[in-house]
């Protein structure tokens, strides 16, 4: 196989994709934001629940490949406990990752391991939707996020 | 007896292997490994007579068409006209006023929807689609309803993927005036009785257009024998050029129709009172066609014609069999659309494993497929299911891109355990 398959695919990603965290519906919850890729019908919600300025609680619902979920279950389970603030520069840092604009980012824990999205450019989106999902629910965007 | 054994004699004889080499592409490799090409139904690959042609045109006999008085714009003329009485006769139309190119099948049914749905379309009536169609053979016809107040009836499947033909004959009434199917499904591959379909909505006094995009590569199409009031297809996926395509109509018809869109090569004469449209086809050609575009679909045509329609069929349906029960073999894989009836269209799923991973996963072993829901929304949703991977197959495919596809999902399964 492939050395950039091998590191796109990576075991603990595909932990992550065949359990994911935080899976689920949030009951009570702030903000919540949908994200949907038009070209394969994949989709997102995420739900965030706000103690102050804090995401107390953060848990998403999704259909979507192997990347996507995987990057949503490991962004849930960052940014739990996170200030907006740091959320938003967490999104900062990922995008910059993964879209291959920088190559060393620190604080990104094991969302580093999704990296090797940038030698898929088709799949890049894949990584990003929920991170824009969670972003637009932050700011209250009523708009459905869209990849295209 | 005897022209059937001349005939027999003088078919050619099809032979994969020699025409793979008329696709210079397939010797392409993509990450250091062989092109493997299961993408047809997106668009096919060209054979170097098509390429050859439209290098021809531009270094030989390119001008403006139906324009000048010089040699050379008689010359291209010509050219254009010939590829227009190619298609007639690839399509069995009775006259070459009944050709229109167009940019595409797309285009194509948005001129009838808006043309003839204007014309002819009003408030309660009725325009059925299928669960099947295209998202190009659904949208038109949306907007067309909106705008005159008309509803859309859609007819059901069923779980292999086959019309249900019972609800199309309830569905017809009095209020049908419009029915539009395709004649193959690109997302399942199934192949629709459309004669059937048409004879029932013709009862009816009900028009029917036809989306032959994804059965004019696999076989012998024929408007008049299948009584087609509108048949339309696009270039691109016969081995012809991309953004060229005809639009077929029975001549009445047309000639009813007001034009779609105003301009030069359409009008007879034009004064700031009053225009005079010109005789078919020109009437639905406004502007400079895509001169080279139509002289290669022509060029696309004679190619397929000479291979022969029988033994591209042939071919592509002992390769459909051969991949159907290859990918059987694969546990955990379930086929989506099993039509008996069907063209050589794979679509497919692996529990557990997206589509796009799949995807991504083949593409890195040189092999292209389509993964999505390949512009066919509706009949995702029939199946609860956002998108499958879809293998089509086109003449030049071989039992070894079937062999490399079934290995590569093999490495899929490992990845993914
Ligand atoms: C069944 C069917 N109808 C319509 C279309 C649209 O064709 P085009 O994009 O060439 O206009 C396609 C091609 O994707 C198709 O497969």
């Amino acid at each position: 196989m492939s050395s950039s398959l091998k590191n796109l695919y990576q075991d603990i990603i595909l932990d992550h994709s065949r359990n994911p965290k935080n899976f689920g519906l949030l009951e009570e919850y702030d903000r919540k934001a949908n994200g949907t890729n038009p070209l394969c019908g994949d989709k997102v919600t995420i739900f965030l629940k706000l103690v102050g300025n804090v995401i107390g609680e953060a848990k998403f619902d999704a259909r979507g490949c192997a990347i996507s979920i995987a990057s949503a279950s490991m962004m849930t389970e960052m940014v739990k406990g996170k200030s907006i603030d740091q959320a938003k520069s967490l999104f900062e840092k990922f995008t910059s990752l993964v879209t291959g604009q920088c190559y060393k980012v620190n604080d990104l824990e094991e969302l580093e391991t999704l990296s090797g999205v940038r030698d898929f450019p088709t799949r890049i989106k894949c990584a990003t939707l929920p991170w824009n999902a969670m972003v637009a629910a932050i700011e209250e965007s009523d708009e459905e996020v869209k990849t295209e | 007896m005897a022209t059937k054994v001349i005939e027999e004699m003088t078919r050619p004889v099809f032979d994969v292997n020699v025409l793979r080499q008329d696709f210079p592409i397939l010797t392409e490799e993509v990450y250091g490994k062989p092109f493997t090409y299961l993408d047809s139904a997106a668009s096919a690959q060209k054979p170097r007579q098509v390429i050859e042609a439209i290098s021809k045109v531009y270094s030989t006999e390119y001008s403006n068409v139906h324009r000048g008085v010089h040699y050379m714009s008689q010359k291209t003329t010509d050219a254009m006209e010939e590829a227009r009485e190619k298609i007639r006769s690839f399509v069995n139309a009775s006259s070459i006023r009944e050709i229109i190119f167009v940019r595409g099948a797309t285009e194509g049914i948005n001129l009838v929807a808006s043309s003839w749905g204007r014309r002819n379309l009003s408030a309660g009536d009725e325009i059925i689609l299928t669960m099947l169609e295209h998202h190009s053979n659904i949208v038109p016809w949306q907007l067309m309803a909106e705008e005159v107040g008309a509803s859309l009836k859609v007819v059901p499947i069923d779980r292999d993927g086959v019309l249900d033909i019972d609800t199309y004959s309830n569905l017809l009434s009095d209020k049908t005036k419009f029915v539009a199917v395709t004649h193959v499904s690109n997302a399942l591959g199934t192949i629709l009785p459309v004669t059937e379909l048409i004879r029932l909505a013709h009862e009816r006094g009900a028009k029917v257009l036809v989306d032959g995009c994804q059965a004019a590569p696999h076989m012998k199409i024929d408007v008049r024998s299948l009584d087609a009031d509108f048949y339309v297809l696009s270039g691109h996926k016969i081995y012809g050029p991309s953004g060229i395509g005809i639009l077929y109509g029975k001549e009445k018809l047309l000639e009813a129709m007001p034009p779609y869109q105003g301009g030069e090569e359409m009008i007879d004469v034009v004064t700031f009172d009053k225009t005079t449209y010109a005789d078919l086809p020109f009437k639905f050609e406004a502007g400079t066609p895509h001169i080279a575009g139509a002289i290669g679909m022509g060029a696309a045509v004679n190619y397929i014609t000479a291979v022969g329609l029988e033994n591209i069929a042939a071919h592509e349906n002992d390769l459909l069999k051969y991949g159907t029960n290859k990918l059987k073999g694969i546990d955990s894989l379930e086929i989506v659309g099993q039509a008996p009836e069907k063209a050589a269209i794979l679509s497919f799923n692996l529990t557990g494993v997206h589509p796009h991973d799949v995807g991504t996963i083949l593409d890195r072993e040189g092999i292209a497929v389509r993964t999505g829901h390949h512009c066919a929304q509706p009949v995702m949703d029939y199946f609860d299911i956002a998108s499958t991977v879809r293998a089509s197959l086109g003449l030049y495919n071989n039992r070894s891109d079937i062999d490399a596809l079934v290995a590569a999902l093999e490495r899929v399964k490992e990845i993914f355990g």
